[in-house]
């Protein structure tokens, strides 16, 4: 018991009973009605990640539907011998990685910058308007946001295939057979969604730091430029380490959706666009090859742990308190 | 937006500087609204003068034909806004009650138990089993397929909004109340329900506003789970007719309207009609969302 309160503790240490399992017994009894309170969501906790955590030992099983998932046989590291034998690993490796390290470090130096921008607006009515049309749309989900892109990219019809690009000489381009053009799009996109909700969690931070810090700035005679760069940035710099460490972390999972709904799924894209999730996906629902697709899941799984491990480590080496754990 | 942004009054920076900031923030606001208000413009625009002149930002009449149609053969998209109307709700209330009472004790200083339980939580922020063994489990094991609950099930394991919570209770609600409480022979659970809960409206009301919108936008797990065309839910609708242009004739035809062979469908402008239809409900609690959002987002709740 780390802290109980005096009262309990006086009335309590007479009862107290003997032993560790003893005492284990004893807190249980007191404490049901809380543990009672945590039951059911550690149930769903229980089936929603724990039971999948041990489900990964399916990656090393030749799965087929007769003995079941249990009944069948082992396969040893064949799932994984064949994954690594094609080109798709790497690729949705490359893919994968490569997005999230532009989306993080972009997103950061879009939304910090936007952030302090606002921040200078002086007029609050207008400050407040822009930033609730920032944050519009991050609540648009990702099969409305393939809506937008499909209205400016409909091979026929979409608005920058029928209007603008004429205008440069290009006629009736179908963006969804050109793989190579889609890093630029789906970088479009994914900024649209996010820096204006990314800057407004940086804006919160920033109206957190005292006024007189920056009073006593201009008394020194600091320019704007000069808080900026000397008292605001430096000052956001541990929610802007820990964000960043987070979205590390999490450098091998992606958006699912703005790479499968945005491309359409379009199988001419794959090579710029498919990532490990997709991969996934396709391997289990469409393909239904659950041997390459547990393959790939559990890499995704194993790998990703330890970079959320190291990314926390990585934290608390900077600065204790903004490690997660 | 509660964060209204400090306008200092020893910094006076020059007008000009203003005026570049705001034309700035006026073209980047317009630059995140008009991509919107081009699916607007073209569900309200006639079908004829799409396929002739592409898809523009003015329509040269407004026609609401398309609406009306979707109206008229409302079948399918009744259907699915019950679906999103129903997981949402049920899910939203369900997640809400959830997540508090795992924040509870987890809050109690005097909880025995408590570091285990945040054990037990962070971990799943840490490791995560991936979607093969969750589909598996749910379709094989848990006999999911074609059930709502497969909708609303996995949403209700979120450890985030649970230390978010757990932070709101240590920072607002101070333990003599609880031990007063204690002292007046309130049983835990009225403790909980009439003292903890009434004052932790506002973390309640973020969460739940997030969780709202997490399930209303969700197509993944239907996209897992659900065959049957009875259960499709809005955003799910939506994909099939991205997907396939002749998904909506069908669906709409298979409802029972013979004329609809003769009639001409407006399958462009029907589509974005339903995007619409789609974001409609999110603009009714986007003022909620602002009152309550930064605080949610900014409680500093990340650590375990």
């Amino acid at each position: 018991m780390a802290n109980p309160a005096p009262q309990a503790m006086n009335t309590k240490l007479a009862t107290q009973p003997q032993g560790r399992f003893g005492r284990l017994l004893h807190n249980i009894v007191r404490y049901r009605v809380l543990l009672l309170m945590l039951l059911p969501t550690s149930i769903i906790f229980f089936i929603n990640c724990y039971i999948p955590m041990f489900g990964l030992f399916i990656a090393f099983k030749n799965i087929n539907y007769i003995d079941g998932i249990m009944g069948s046989p082992w396969a040893g590291l064949d799932n994984f011998r064949f994954l690594f034998a094609t080109s798709d690993a790497l690729r949705v490796t490359i893919n994968t990685v490569g997005y999230n390290v532009v989306f993080i470090i972009s997103g950061l130096i879009l939304s910090v910058s936007l952030a302090i921008a606002i921040n200078e607006v002086r007029n609050k009515l207008a400050s407040k308007f822009f930033q609730t049309v920032m944050i519009m749309p991050n609540f648009l989900s990702m099969v409305v946001v393939s809506f937008i892109v499909y209205a400016f990219l409909h091979p026929e019809y979409g608005f920058l295939v029928k209007h603008i690009l004429p205008m440069f000489g290009y006629s009736s381009v179908n963006a969804y057979m050109h793989p190579n053009a889609w890093p630029y799009i789906l970088w479009i996109t994914k900024m649209w969604h996010s820096i204006g909700i990314g800057s407004v969690i940086y804006l919160a931070a920033i109206t957190g730091i005292s006024e007189e810090l920056y009073e006593a700035a201009v008394m020194d005679g600091a320019s704007k430029w000069q808080q900026i760069t000397k008292i605001t940035l430096p000052l956001l710099t541990p929610i802007m380490v820990i964000l960043t460490i987070l979205n590390m972390g999490g450098i091998f999972r992606s958006d699912f959706g703005l790479f499968y709904h945005v491309t359409l799924d379009s199988g001419a894209l794959r090579s710029t666009t498919d990532v490990i999730d997709t991969y996934v996906y396709r391997g289990l629902i469409q393909l239904n090859d659950l041997g390459m697709s547990s393959a790939a899941n559990f890499y995704q799984s194993v790998v990703g742990f330890f970079l959320v491990i190291g990314a926390n480590a990585l934290a608390r080496k900077l600065n204790r308190d903004t490690a997660l754990f | 937006m509660t964060t209204a942004s400090r306008s200092n009054p020893y910094t006076k920076g020059s007008t000009t500087a203003q005026i570049i900031l705001n034309v700035f923030f006026i073209a980047f606001s317009l630059a995140c609204i008009l991509p919107i208000l081009l699916i607007v413009a073209i569900s309200l625009t006639n079908e004829k003068a799409l396929t002739l002149q592409g898809y523009k930002f003015w329509p040269d009449h407004i026609d609401a034909s398309a609406y009306q149609y979707l109206f008229k053969h409302s079948e399918t998209l009744v259907k699915a806004y019950g679906v999103s109307l129903t997981v949402t709700i049920i899910g939203t209330v369900l997640a809400v009650l959830l997540i508090a009472l795992y924040a509870y004790p987890l809050y109690r200083k005097d909880f025995p138990f408590k570091k285990t339980f945040n054990f037990y939580l962070l971990i799943t922020m840490l490791f995560s089993g991936g979607l093969v063994p969750f589909y598996l489990l749910y379709v094989n094991y848990l006999d999911l397929k074609d059930s709502l609950v497969a909708l609303i099930l996995p949403g209700l394991s979120n450890a985030f909004y649970i230390f978010i919570t757990r932070t709101f209770f240590q920072q607002t609600i101070p333990e003599e109340m609880i031990e007063s409480g204690k002292l007046d022979g309130a049983s835990e659970w009225r403790i909980f329900f009439q003292l903890v809960l009434p004052i932790s409206l506002p973390v309640l009301a973020t969460i739940g506003l997030f969780t709202t919108l997490m399930y209303w936008n969700d197509w993944f797990n239907s996209m897992l789970f659900i065959n049957d065309t009875d259960k499709f839910s809005l955003q799910y609708v939506m994909i099939q007719m991205i997907r396939q242009a002749e998904f909506f004739k069908t669906q709409l035809a298979g409802s029972g309207v013979a004329l609809m062979v003769q009639e001409s469908v407006p399958t462009e402008s029907l589509r974005m009609a339903m995007v619409v239809l789609s974001i409609g409900p999110i603009l009714f609690i986007y003022p909620f969302f602002q009152k309550y959002f930064t605080k949610g987002l900014t409680i500093g709740a990340i650590k375990g």
